[in-house]
């Protein structure tokens, strides 16, 4: 095996870990919207970074960050529905970098590798970054648990009983622009959501305990991240497209698997 | 007796709308009192002013000392995407499960710790949410609507509980009703609500009223005879366990 697969891999892992635990709770607060606007704001980071001239794995972070603290601030607005709101900013800011991009002079972006992501180009630098965003965001998502699970079951109710909910609530979406921010190599704006949503999905079918789905979530996004990378290599196959096929072929086959009583 | 909770003055509104309108009570320590009015009377509002879920425009809710309160919301939805059991439920207020276990046995459905929440019944979850408000050993329980979901005898059952409760831990106890009639022989003092406090005393006192009249009509003179069916109950909740384990 080549160096930069064996680097794919591990890049891919690094990411699929993470999105076990965060994937849950993409999926018990439904929050997967969320997740493809901050994804499509990493685009007009990219445009950012091109821009301002600093690094793109900076910018595309920084942007992402701003993003999801916009997006806290607007679910406190009643004026409009949370879902159309979000459908105007994703998908304008999805536009905005695209024009962006076109507009910068001299920049001959691989739109491709930004949209459905360019594992195989993945320095050892970045695949670093994506585990040390891993290690801290486990790190986090473990510490705050409790609380997490509690505003996620019931929210006034972890508020009584003296849950922090607007900090835990913050904590939660700045990991989610964190991950996202360090994903986009691997499958791309437009498939992130894809990575954080179908291995929980998956690990629903199994789980009997919310621990359990996120770990079961991290096995089958890794899982999809080996059978990806496997067809990538086998069949030509583009690696991210190929990666969220994997995982979308695992949770078609978790189907297959009888239903426990849960 | 000493007050446990004094509210004084509530106003709210919402959207322009008036929600509560110089609502004043206090609760003395070890009280049940209970909130009735119809539907749109500020109930709800009023019980998130006082566990400072809500800010009101004006006015005050004091006692004398930073209370425990244990609080059991309307309803409880769990997204059916997350995999919870009653014992990790009630991990999220108390982690020792010895602790969790004593608190499914005081609310009398000690075998359910295992069962997931998706598949409780009305009354068994209503039971699972009383438990967790006990685990925070509360000198005052909230509780919105205990009853919600849970046919007639159940909730005569349920009332029961919450008066045994107030009598084994000597906690004050706020609750939401719809039905003065069933609370009757749960409550110390009972409030009408309609935006603002229409009468306010005894239970006796509060049906004799006119305000009450005026406010609920003579539908409640059907509601009279509930106190005369005694039904298996602890019966019920045990079989309905045993019917899971099999």
């Amino acid at each position: 095996m080549t160096d930069f697969l064996l680097l794919a891999l591990l890049a891919g892992l690094g990411v699929a870990l993470v999105s076990g635990p965060l994937g849950a709770f993409v999926v018990w607060r439904r929050m997967a919207y969320f997740g493809d606007t901050l994804a499509h704001a990493a685009l007009l980071g990219v445009a950012a970074g091109l821009w301002l001239a600093i690094a793109p794995g900076l910018a595309v972070t920084l942007v992402c960050m701003l993003m999801a603290l916009g997006l806290l601030a607007l679910q406190r607005q009643h004026s409009l529905a949370t879902d159309t709101l979000l459908g105007i900013l994703s998908h304008s800011s999805l536009a905005l970098g695209l024009i962006a991009m076109y507009l910068i002079p001299g920049a001959r972006m691989d739109l491709e590798a930004l949209l459905f992501g360019d594992l195989l180009a993945v320095t050892q630098g970045e695949t670093l970054g994506i585990w040390i965003t891993a290690v801290v965001v486990l790190a986090l998502l473990h510490r705050l648990w409790t609380p997490l699970l509690a505003i996620t079951v019931h929210e006034d109710l972890a508020r009584v009983e003296g849950v922090k909910v607007g900090w835990v609530k913050t904590a939660l979406m700045l990991t989610l622009a964190l991950v996202i921010a360090s994903a986009m190599k691997v499958v791309g704006v437009l498939l992130i959501t894809a990575l954080l949503v179908i291995p929980a999905a998956t690990a629903r079918r199994f789980a009997t305990g919310p621990g359990q789905m996120a770990m079961l979530g991290s096995l089958a996004g890794m899982t999809a991240v080996c059978l990806g990378i496997a067809a990538s290599w086998w069949w030509d196959t583009p690696m991210g497209p190929s990666i969220v096929l994997g995982a979308g072929l695992l949770f078609v086959l978790s189907l297959a698997w009888p239903r426990r009583h849960s | 007796m000493s007050t446990l909770l004094d509210v004084r003055n509530l106003c709210l509104s919402l959207g322009g709308r008036s929600i509560l309108d110089n609502v004043s009570f206090t609760l003395p320590a070890g009280q049940i009192l209970t909130l009735i009015g119809p539907n749109g009377a500020g109930k709800t509002s009023l019980i998130r002013v006082i566990l400072g879920l809500q800010r009101p425009d004006s006015g005050s809710v004091a006692s004398p000392r930073p209370l425990r309160i244990g609080y059991m919301p309307q309803k409880l939805h769990i997204d059916a995407t997350l995999p919870l059991t009653v014992g990790g439920f009630l991990a999220l207020a108390d982690r020792d499960r010895g602790r969790c276990r004593d608190a499914l046995a005081r609310v009398e459905i000690p075998r359910l710790l295992d069962q997931p929440v998706s598949a409780l019944s009305g009354g068994e979850t209503q039971r699972v949410l009383l438990a967790r408000a006990l685990l925070r050993k509360p000198e005052l329980l909230v509780l919105d609507e205990p009853v919600q979901g849970v046919d007639v005898n159940g909730q005569e059952a349920l009332y029961r509980l919450i008066t045994r409760i107030r009598a084994e831990t000597g906690c004050a106890i706020l609750m939401v009703s719809h039905d003065l009639h069933l609370v009757m022989a749960a409550t110390d003092q009972v409030i009408c609500l309609n935006r603002h406090v229409c009468c306010h005393g005894t239970p006796e006192a509060v049906s004799a009223s006119a305000a009450y009249t005026e406010l609920f009509g003579a539908r409640t003179a059907l509601y009279t005879h509930h106190h005369d069916h005694e039904h298996g109950l602890h019966g019920d909740v045990a079989r309905c366990a045993d019917h899971r384990h099999d």
